[in-house]
């Protein structure tokens, strides 16, 4: 049995940017990654954005090219994936029954898309978005022009719309909310990104409920709403948000429901491993401390970087904040900070003239920002939401006033 | 072929020649220099590709949201640029280049 003084389970972009920042830190010690795929860790972001358009290579997304890791003498095992986790003897076992010890070990997997289980939910061209995989298995249906129906008006689904509208095919994105982006937006980008969608030729429904899908030869051809309504589809990409896959470490004893959960070292429950990126529930400084759980690039980096730093013995807490973006279209959308908990909300700017910013409030003070090919606001406010800053609302709303001479007194 | 001159953070000089057409950010990365995290992976939405640059040749000019964005980092100078934004062409003069400290 081979052993490895930290062990990373899940070569994405957290257990990536862990091993990197190891080597960074000069720890010396033998570093291993356990991958589930057959693919070095890339960068999921362009899968739906300018991988899917096809306007870049797949080597441009890895996130280190594959000559680094043996550089660094960091091990990558793929397609490893872990079945257990014995935390007393400091062993996991693999799938296939390979065993490996470890002594410190980073849980990092990420999430599994969502499935639906209504009918039909199985027939071929019922797609997910999350890895290289799916993201060729779409590819491979565009190259006529396709009628598509994109289930979910998230981040991914919209990207994804907007994607296949430059490509010239139809699509229909059906949301079961009254509007897209319900979950992580509010309502006034939620309003501008529906126009936007429909002025490109994307037929958005909302209240939209799913019945099931209809096939011929086990391909889906249709999609069936509850009022009876038929959609005919050549393929169908879900995009109904993840899971977080943490079975086996929460088999272990690891405390946890929704994903593993943290201290503000990343570290679990049990001695010795922690946890990083879209799986591990934190308590989180923009949250008000409270528990959540998030699915960013950014959270994933600096979990990673938080977690690697307590590996090697120099723990600092978890206090990043975190920050979003989206392309669609010729739209360059950033957000900073977490909207949960606002009580007041101000429009910067114009909707109209393609270019404004939602403040979030809480008691007077800025507590997140999304902004939409605005990024001076971004960038001010980015500041303004670290410092926790009291707004004189009147001149952040004013969108001729910098946003950064908007703070009160 | 371009020519670079790319002194890390560790302050140590990389002198190579990268191929038109990529970016300065993608050449550096690939040239095995890890400094720049490029973490929005090129679409100038995150900073973290901040480097100083010189070149003989004019560069492109910057984009208005590359211009905010490098207001947002703490060391930004009269030649600062986002490694992500400038794309590297045939006939371009040696550039030499810096990698910002992290914010
Ligand atoms: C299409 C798409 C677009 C996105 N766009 C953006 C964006 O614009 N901006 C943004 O900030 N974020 C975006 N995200 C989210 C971002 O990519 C994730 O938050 C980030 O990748 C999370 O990192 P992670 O390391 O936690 O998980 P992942 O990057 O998902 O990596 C987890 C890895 O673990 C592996 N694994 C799982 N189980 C096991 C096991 N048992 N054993 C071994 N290996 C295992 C998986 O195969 C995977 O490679 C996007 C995501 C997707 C899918
Ligand atoms: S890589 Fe994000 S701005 Fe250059």
């Amino acid at each position: 049995m081979s052993t490895s003084d930290v062990l990373i389970v899940g070569g994405g972009q957290a257990g990536a940017t862990a091993a990197i920042t190891l080597r960074q830190l000069g720890f010396g010690g033998s570093v291993t990654i356990l991958e589930a795929t057959a693919d070095l860790p890339y960068e999921r972001p362009p899968l739906s954005k300018d991988y899917m358009l096809g306007q870049r290579a797949f080597e441009s997304c890895l996130i280190r090219p594959a000559r680094f890791w043996a550089e660094q003498k960091i091990d990558t095992l793929t397609n490893a994936a872990v079945a257990t986790i014995d935390p007393a003897r400091q062993q996991v076992t693999l799938a296939d029954g390979r065993v490996l010890g470890f002594g410190k070990l980073l849980w990092a997997t990420g999430g599994t898309p969502r499935r639906l289980t209504c009918p039909g939910a199985d027939l071929s061209g019922v797609f997910t978005l999350h890895d290289k995989a799916d993201a060729d298995a779409i590819a491979a249906r565009l190259d006529t022009p396709r009628r598509a129906v994109i289930i979910g008006g998230g981040y991914i689904g919209l990207e994804m719309a907007a994607v296949l509208r430059k490509l010239g095919h139809q699509v229909t994105v059906l949301e079961a909310q009254e509007r897209v982006l319900a979950r992580v937006a509010g309502e006034t980008l939620s309003r501008f990104i529906e126009t936007e969608h429909r002025a490109h030729g994307v037929e958005i429904r909302l209240g939209a409920q799913l019945r099931e899908f209809r096939g011929l030869n086990g391909a889906v051809t249709a999609v069936v709403l509850a009022d009876g309504m038929e959609l005919p589809a050549d393929f169908v990409v879900t995009g109904i948000g993840i899971t977080p896959l943490a079975a086996p470490l929460l088999a272990a004893g690891a405390a946890g429901g929704n994903g593993v959960e943290v201290d503000e070292f990343c570290a679990t429950s049990l001695p010795g491993i922690y946890a990083a990126g879209d799986g591990a529930r934190h308590r989180n400084r923009f949250a008000r401390d409270e528990w959540v759980r998030l699915e960013s690039v950014q959270n994933a980096t600096d979990q990673a970087i938080t977690a690697a730093h307590a590996i090697a013995g120099q723990g600092k807490p978890y206090e990043a904040l975190p920050w979003f973006w989206s392309n669609q279209y010729d739209l360059r959308l950033q957000s900073a900070g977490l909207n949960m908990g606002h009580d007041a909300t101000l429009l910067r700017g114009d909707p109209a003239a393609r270019s404004f910013s939602v403040l979030y409030l809480r008691e007077g003070r800025l507590i997140a920002l999304d902004c939409v090919n605005r990024t001076k606001d971004y960038v001010a406010g980015k500041t303004l939401v670290l410092n926790g800053a009291l707004l004189d609302a009147a001149r952040a709303a004013d969108g001729d006033i910098p946003l950064k001479e908007a703070s009160a007194g | 072929m371009v020519e670079l001159v790319v002194i890390d953070r560790a302050g140590a000089e990389h002198k190579f020649a990268a191929a038109p057409g990529m970016t300065l950010m993608e050449s550096i990365r690939d040239q095995g220099i890890y400094d720049i995290k490029s973490l929005c992976g090129g679409s100038c939405s995150c900073a973290t590709c901040h480097v100083y640059v010189d070149s003989g040749t004019p560069l492109a000019a910057m984009s208005e949201d590359e211009d905010d964005l490098l207001d947002g980092t703490s060391e930004r100078q009269a030649n600062s640029r986002l490694a992500c934004q400038i794309t590297l062409a045939n006939g371009m003069a040696p550039l030499h280049v810096i990698i910002a400290p992290e914010d």
